[in-house]
């Protein structure tokens, strides 16, 4: 008979009461995890979207998302011109607000040419922008559904197409629209502005400003090579994909990131803890059983089996209980937590270790134990 | 005395001796304490509190280390000036004694029936067997009509035979009882006296009980008294 089984058993409400109180902490480390996870895609998700290789921006500018970089939109003529690249789009970003159902709806707009890279990566639902004015391809995270209408500046966009986990570092869900839509939000002053700048003598400012000019390269070529021939025109820079996903993940989230790290860290610790007292807990209470079971002939085997397997039972059920309920409600989160099955697996691993420490003290205990305390004297 | 006719005794201690401490703090629990118990023998030690019934209880049932003398079980020498002739004292308990505690001490987790077959299976039993052998132990002690209960459930009287039962798994012929009436009133604790007298005829056995409870003294073939760890 497997006696740590039939004590499980025996207090079983006890027991799964346990259970789910560990499986509740150990949801919060995975949501933590996940909610770390969730942070370090979302900041790559945009520069991800377009799928190109190379970002032309302002010159000594880490744009367009770590800093604010403008260009003339007529780069990427010249860009489209430079051997090695296959395709090349304008892009613009920017944050706006807006009324929507009696609330405020902050968005991240993005402007991209229709038939060029920097577009909406997939269309869940509806259809891609077709006019080239006041359509617009929306988040799923925004709330918005097909056929909905928003107010944009002094325009009003239709939605036309749903994608889904478009969303900027700071996890607000984005649009897109046409990228003379998108300069007309951005640069178009309001009348009395713009009136008030034409007095000045500074009023016909060409429209045509982007932030960023995207570039797709053979699959042979070398962006960095690429980058080098760009930036020998002295108003660019040109950064490299992999070198654009550095600065959003180490630069523009890096404090979130190392927070949030630091945060799930902590609670890891403070698990270990929870664990380790719980298990120790546990095996001190059977103290007089073990010493009874020593006397009646039982081996060191047998008691420290008995100990380790309730701790592996804890910690297993405990973070079964753990991972259903994150997997079950990390929707709910209004920022992405996603949980990837090697940071599951790596937390599994850390509650078994934890667990076999922990009643690697139980065991100690339970090893010390007199016999003769069975018989009470 | 029904055992005194048998010429070579179960327990022999010769010499024990047995102090905590060293210097200024050193207490002498047991000083030479010698005696023979025969099979069929029900012997209780007596004595008031700290004159070293129980740690003698201690040394019998291998334990506690004794400081000095030696000591043969069921005719082997097991303890010769003070050392153990035997590496695994786990299993010479297994082979060769029984224990019956004061509160029972039943395994809470386990019913009846398992509480007693858990010994066996120590043993090396395999399970089916060993509950086999327990069901037959429980109805040999009447109380086999609470075979599945679990030991909440059972009454004090039926607890100590339970754990009686389990004392006898392994058939020991040594059985070492600390105050196995102390829990149950006059009727149940005559109850369990007759049965250990019983145990101790039909399985050739010798049953040494520690007691303060006078209404039982009557039931044991012989009395060792214990003062300042000497006997009396």
């Amino acid at each position: 008979m497997n006696l740590a089984y039939r004590d499980i058993r025996h207090n079983l409400g006890r027991f799964l009461l346990t259970c789910m109180g560990l499986g509740l902490l150990l949801s919060v480390v995975l949501a933590m995890i996940g909610i770390y996870r969730g942070l370090v895609v979302d900041a790559l998700t945009i520069a991800r979207a377009p799928a190109v290789d190379l970002w032309v921006v302002e010159a000594n500018t880490r744009g367009p998302f770590a800093e604010a970089s403008r260009i003339p939109g007529d780069i990427r003529e010249a860009v489209a011109r430079i051997a090695d690249v296959t395709a090349a789009g304008s892009i613009t970003y920017q944050t706006v607000e807006t009324e929507y159902q009696g609330g405020k709806l902050r968005l991240y707009v993005i402007g991209y040419e229709l038939t060029r890279p920097g577009g909406p990566p997939e269309i869940v639902e509806g259809r891609d922008i077709a006019r080239s004015h006041y359509e617009m391809v929306a988040d799923r995270s925004t709330g918005l559904t097909l056929g909905e209408r928003v107010q944009l500046g002094r325009n009003t966009f239709t939605v036309v197409g749903l994608t889904r986990h478009q969303v900027n570092s700071g996890g607000d869900p984005a649009i897109y629209i046409t990228l003379p839509d998108a300069q007309k939000l951005q640069f178009d002053l309001a009348p009395p502005a713009a009136r008030v700048q034409l007095a000045r003598g500074s009023g016909g400012a060409s429209l045509d400003t982007v932030n960023a000019v995207v570039a797709r390269l053979h699959p042979n070529a070398s962006p960095d090579a690429t980058a080098e021939t760009i930036q020998r025109w002295k108003h660019l820079a040109a950064i490299t994909q992999e070198a654009q996903e550095v600065i959003l993940s180490r630069s523009l989230v890096d404090r979130a990131r190392r927070q949030i790290g630091l945060f799930t860290s902590l609670l890891l610790a403070v698990s270990a803890v929870i664990i380790a007292l719980i298990i120790f807990t546990m095996t001190m209470e059977k103290l007089k059983q073990i010493a009874t079971l020593k006397l009646i002939g039982a081996s060191d085997r047998t008691i420290v089996g008995m100990i380790v397997q309730q701790a592996l039972a804890l910690g297993l059920i405990g973070f079964a209980i753990g991972a259903a309920i994150i997997v079950n409600i990390k929707d709910y989160f209004p920022r992405r937590v996603i949980l990837e099955p090697d940071n599951v697996a790596v937390l599994g691993l850390i509650v078994i270790a934890v667990c076999l420490l922990a009643s690697g003290l139980g065991v100690r205990a339970a090893l010390r134990v007199d016999p003769a305390t069975a018989l009470g004297g | 005395m029904t055992g005194s006719d048998s010429a070579i005794p179960l327990v022999r201690l010769n010499g024990i001796s047995k102090h905590f401490g060293e210097g200024e703090t050193r207490v002498d629990a047991l000083r030479e304490v010698s005696l023979e118990v025969f099979p069929r023998q029900v012997v209780a030690l007596l004595g008031p509190s700290g004159s070293g019934k129980t740690t003698l209880l201690n040394v019998i049932g291998c334990i506690l280390d004794p400081s000095a003398g030696s000591m043969e079980l069921d005719g082997e020498l097991v303890l010769h000036d003070a050392r153990w002739q035997r590496g695994d004292l786990r299993r010479l308990r297994l082979d060769k004694i029984g224990f019956i505690f004061q509160y029972h001490n039943l395994l809470p987790f386990l019913d009846a029936t398992d509480n007693v077959a858990v010994v066996l299976q120590l043993a090396g039993v395999d399970i089916a067997a060993a509950r086999k052998r327990a069901v037959e132990l429980l109805d040999y002690l009447e109380v086999g009509h609470r075979k599945s209960a679990m030991p909440s459930k059972l009454s004090g009287g039926e607890a100590q035979r339970v754990a009686i039962a389990r004392a006898l798994a392994n058939s020991p012929r040594i059985i070492l009882a600390d105050e196995p009436t102390a829990a149950l009133d006059s009727r149940r604790a005559g109850i369990v006296m007759d049965l250990l007298r019983k145990l101790a005829v039909e399985r050739d056995a010798a049953i040494i009980a520690v007691t303060h409870d006078e209404k039982i003294f009557d039931r044991f073939d012989r009395i060792f008294r214990l003062r300042d760890g000497r006997l009396e």
